[in-house]
């Protein structure tokens, strides 16, 4: 293709994703966005301008070379845009597909401005597979060093602080509480956004190349304690995330049909509880389904329970039933990913805005049978400039609902910290560590991501499990500073 | 590998299996407990840690058959693996010198009761431990338990065996004759029983720890699925517990609880069942009728 004049490149619009129609997705848990073809790919790589300073690239917490990994792409250097990719990112096809890119690299891209930013995500998510599927570039583990890391936790954060350190050849072992490494990817975010094979082969290639062990089945904190591992470690490295659930102080929480996201979508993901009986797992959703929370949790819960409605529909010749996500902000407020809002939207999940929950109401069998709810407005800014809701009084109305899922945030996970000495904890029940270096204040243990932010994103764990990585190799590498240590 | 090393069969629907788990082995602790995959499709269930042998790298389960996974579970022989076991998990039982001390268990909850008997013993208290079960054929190690015990009353529901009657009532007469002397009784055992062995205790004022048994999956605190209704709020039997004051406890809708999934769990146990009846079952249908494709 010859060179095109940025004027040129301008007018071509953003290309979409080619994406399963909604009546047919809603009927299973394949991945919904199907990719770019080649074609597709080469034309929305044409669209990015190269800018001398790119913006883009301080929107991404890890800094992934963005121009210079379109430029390949699009010069059909495929192999250089996976190395370029690499240097920062390792884990492209699961970022490409999750992260919210339009608060991050494209938001400040400077074609954003009209909405029609450079699909960053969407190519970096087309390198990422394509490296899935042709294997060019094979991590390497470099020259043994003869330290030893411990990493709690299979997350995000811990999968690329060990990828990172095995890199610079010390060497790692990972400890996952669950029979399964990968964290929210694996028990949390549903195969219809993001599918295992690729987290799996992803994981596979990142880690399996550079000789770290994985073991699960290990909870930290009870199988060892974080001071046993330091006996044996020369370093210690927490990515266990924020996995504690929290339910709404209301009356009725704990009738038959109210559970947690997690634990609805550990039953459904995790254990591939869609698949029972071949799976022994049950997951139960009624006919009405609310959802309280209007995040990416929230989103993924509602999509999966409209799923399985739909699943069983088509078995029993019964409508599906309803499924409604209950927020308590409007829709300028919801948090989850743009691309999530809109799929929930088109396959049907109703939203109630402005709608706060007061109480569950169970029938005489102890199952819920409703949701009583208040109507909000939106009050005056507060002091950070959000406007905060407030009830409207007499609004009070009730819905008939047979499952209620809370999907309202998470707090770390406790058991980690059993018996850990020295580890400062905030009152939010985050640890306490420098946000540069990922240091605790406990010696030789560094932490990052949700457990240390609260809930976040996937690629600002695995920012933060670079930054730690980084800082434990200047603490492996200088004698001194270990010798003290 | 969580290989089987050894099975033994404890009673028509009881068995114990000793497997190697030298992870969980190294730290485990009486009252904690273990979360057990039998294979890639399965579950996550809870047990006990029954016993364990750091040396030998082992750990003791015993395992009621009740539904699809432990049933499962009873079928797999010394030599078979385990596809996931993770733990140890849960708080320790809080072994201390009270005094005297009271431990209540029925069926399979006589295999978890076992070793916070003897660390009580050990601790130097005088132990009282009654024992039952519905009938003859469904108990165990009442030697075991005599050996770390002062006293020992065995009961059977049907009277097949030892005293006639439910544990709560030999409960009742020890608390009624020796109130004073009873510092602490423990119960573990179907939740029915402790609830039960909760109230009588309760207008006698004695401490009573259960060790309750909710439907669980992580077992690690992420899903809050084996929350437990309390009278000052939920707990999480997996963190929090899996012991607590029985008098704290909102029985009934623990009881409710636990039923959530009964219809799911029949089905797959009927469809378990089913398959394993016909195991090598081959469909040779179509060569009788032709099928048009
Ligand atoms: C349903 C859902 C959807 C989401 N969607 C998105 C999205 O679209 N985009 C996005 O960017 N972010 C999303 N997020 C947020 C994102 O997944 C998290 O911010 C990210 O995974 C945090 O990474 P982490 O490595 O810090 O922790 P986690 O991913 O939580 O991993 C922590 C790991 O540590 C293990 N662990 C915990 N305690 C112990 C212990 N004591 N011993 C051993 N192991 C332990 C856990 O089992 C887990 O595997 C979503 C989150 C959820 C729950
Ligand atoms: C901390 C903890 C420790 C445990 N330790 C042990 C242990 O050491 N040994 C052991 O055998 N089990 C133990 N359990 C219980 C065990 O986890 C369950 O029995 C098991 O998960 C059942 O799985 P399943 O698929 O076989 O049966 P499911 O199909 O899940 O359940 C079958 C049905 O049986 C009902 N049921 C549950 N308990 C009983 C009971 N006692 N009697 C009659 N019906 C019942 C259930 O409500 C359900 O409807 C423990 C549970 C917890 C939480
Ligand atoms: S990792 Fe995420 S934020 Fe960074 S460039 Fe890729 S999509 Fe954008
Ligand atoms: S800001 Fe946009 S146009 Fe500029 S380099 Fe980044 S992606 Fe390309
Ligand atoms: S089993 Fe999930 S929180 Fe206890």
């Amino acid at each position: 293709m010859p060179e095109l004049s940025n004027r040129e490149r301008m007018a071509i619009p953003r290309h979409e994703m080619p994406a399963q129609a909604p009546h047919e997705r809603i009927r299973n848990f394949d991945e919904v966005a199907l990719g770019y073809t080649w074609e597709l790919a080469r034309e929305e790589a044409e669209r990015c301008l190269q800018c001398a300073k790119p913006r883009c690239v301080d929107g991404c917490p890890v800094g992934v070379l963005i121009p210079q990994f379109i430029r390949a792409l699009r010069m059909g250097d495929m192999a250089g845009a996976v190395k370029t990719m690499q240097e920062k990112n390792n884990l492209p096809a699961i970022c490409g597909r999750v992260c919210p890119q339009e608060t991050q690299c494209e938001a400040n891209c400077v074609l954003a401005k009209k909405g029609q930013a450079v699909a960053i995500g969407r190519l970096e998510r087309f390198v990422g597979d394509f490296e899935l599927r042709e294997h060019t570039s094979r991590a390497q583990p470099g020259p043994p060093t003869g330290r030893k890391v411990a990493v709690i936790g299979s997350g995000p954060a811990g999968l690329t602080c060990a990828v990172d350190l095995a890199k610079l050849g010390h060497k790692v072992v990972i400890f996952e509480s669950l029979h399964l490494p990968g964290g929210v990817l694996i028990y949390g975010i549903p195969e219809f956004r993001l599918p295992k094979s690729i987290i799996r082969a992803e994981l596979e290639s990142a880690v399996t190349n550079l000789g770290i062990e994985i073991r699960t089945d290990h909870v930290i904190g009870n199988t060892y304690t974080i001071d046993e591992l330091l006996n044996e470690y020369d370093a210690v490295f927490m990515g266990t995330g924020a996995g504690l659930p929290s339910f709404m102080r209301i009356p009725g929480v704990n009738l038959n049909g109210v559970m947690s996201a997690n634990e609805f979508l550990t039953r459904v993901n995790l254990m591939k509880g869609y698949r029972f009986p071949e799976y022994d797992t049950p997951v139960k959703v009624g006919r009405r389904v609310a959802v309280i929370g209007a995040g990416n949790v929230a989103m993924d819960a509602a999509r999966s329970a409209l799923r399985l409605q739909h699943m069983r529909s088509a078995q029993d010749g019964e409508p599906p039933g309803e499924v409604h996500i209950v927020y308590r902000r409007s829709r300028h407020e919801v948090p989850a990913r743009e691309e999530e809002f809109h799929h929930a939207e088109e396959e049907g999940v109703i939203f109630d805005f402005l709608t706060n929950p007061i109480a569950i109401l169970g029938n005489e069998k102890g199952e819920v049978c409703g949701l009583r709810c208040i109507r909000m407005e939106l009050g005056e800014p507060d002091a950070s400039g959000r406007r905060s809701p407030v009830p409207i009084a007499g609004s009070e109305f009730e819905m008939a609902m047979d499952t209620v899922i809370f999907a309202l945030g998470t707090s770390p996970n406790p058991i980690v910290f059993n018996n850990a000495v020295g580890l400062e904890r905030t009152r939010h029940g985050t640890v306490v560590a420098d946000p540069e270096t990922g240091r605790t204040l406990k010696p030789g243990v560094w932490a990052g991501g949700d457990v240390v932010t609260g809930a976040a994103t996937v690629i600002s764990a695995m920012g933060a499990g670079k930054r730690a990585a980084a800082d434990i190799h200047r603490f492996l590498s200088d004698e001194k500073l270990f010798n003290v240590g | 590998m969580y290989t089987i090393l050894e099975k033994q069969r404890l009673s028509d629907a009881i068995v114990l299996m000793v497997v190697q788990a030298p992870h969980v082995a190294r730290n485990a602790r009486a009252g904690q407990f273990v979360i057990v995959i039998a294979d890639e499709q399965g579950e996550r269930i809870p047990l006990t840690i029954a016993d364990h042998d750091r040396q030998a790298g082992t750990i003791t389960l015993v395992i009621q058959e009740i539904g699809k996974s432990t049933k499962q579970m009873g079928q797999m022989a010394a030599g078979d693996a385990f596809h996931s076991v993770a733990g140890p998990l849960g708080h320790p039982t809080e072994i201390a010198a009270y005094g005297t001390v009271a431990c209540v268990a029925g069926g399979v909850g006589i295999a978890p009761m076992y070793p916070i008997a003897r660390a009580l013993k050990e601790a130097g208290n005088h132990v009282i431990s009654i024992i039952g079960a519905r009938n003859q054929s469904l108990l165990f190690w009442e030697d075991r338990m005599r050996s770390v015990s002062d006293e020992l009353i065995v009961c059977t529901d049907d009277g097949s065996y030892g005293r006639k009657g439910v544990v709560t009532v030999p409960l009742k007469e020890l608390l009624e004759t020796r109130a004073d002397e009873i510092k602490k009784v423990w119960a573990i055992g179907p939740t029915i029983m402790m609830k039960f062995v909760s109230l009588t205790t309760k207008p006698f004022g004695v401490e009573t720890i259960v060790s309750l048994n909710t439907i669980m999956i992580d077992g690690t605190g992420m899903c809050g699925g084996c929350r437990v209704p309390m009278i000052d709020g939920a707990r999480f039997v997996c963190v929090d517990g899996p012991e607590f004051d029985g008098h704290l406890v909102d029985w009934d809708g623990l009881l409710s609880r636990m039923q959530f999934y009964r219809n799911e769990e029949q089905l797959a146990v009927q469809r378990w069942e089913r398959l394993r009846e016909t195991p090598t079952h081959e469909c040779h249908l179509d060569k009788v009728v032709p099928l048009r494709r």
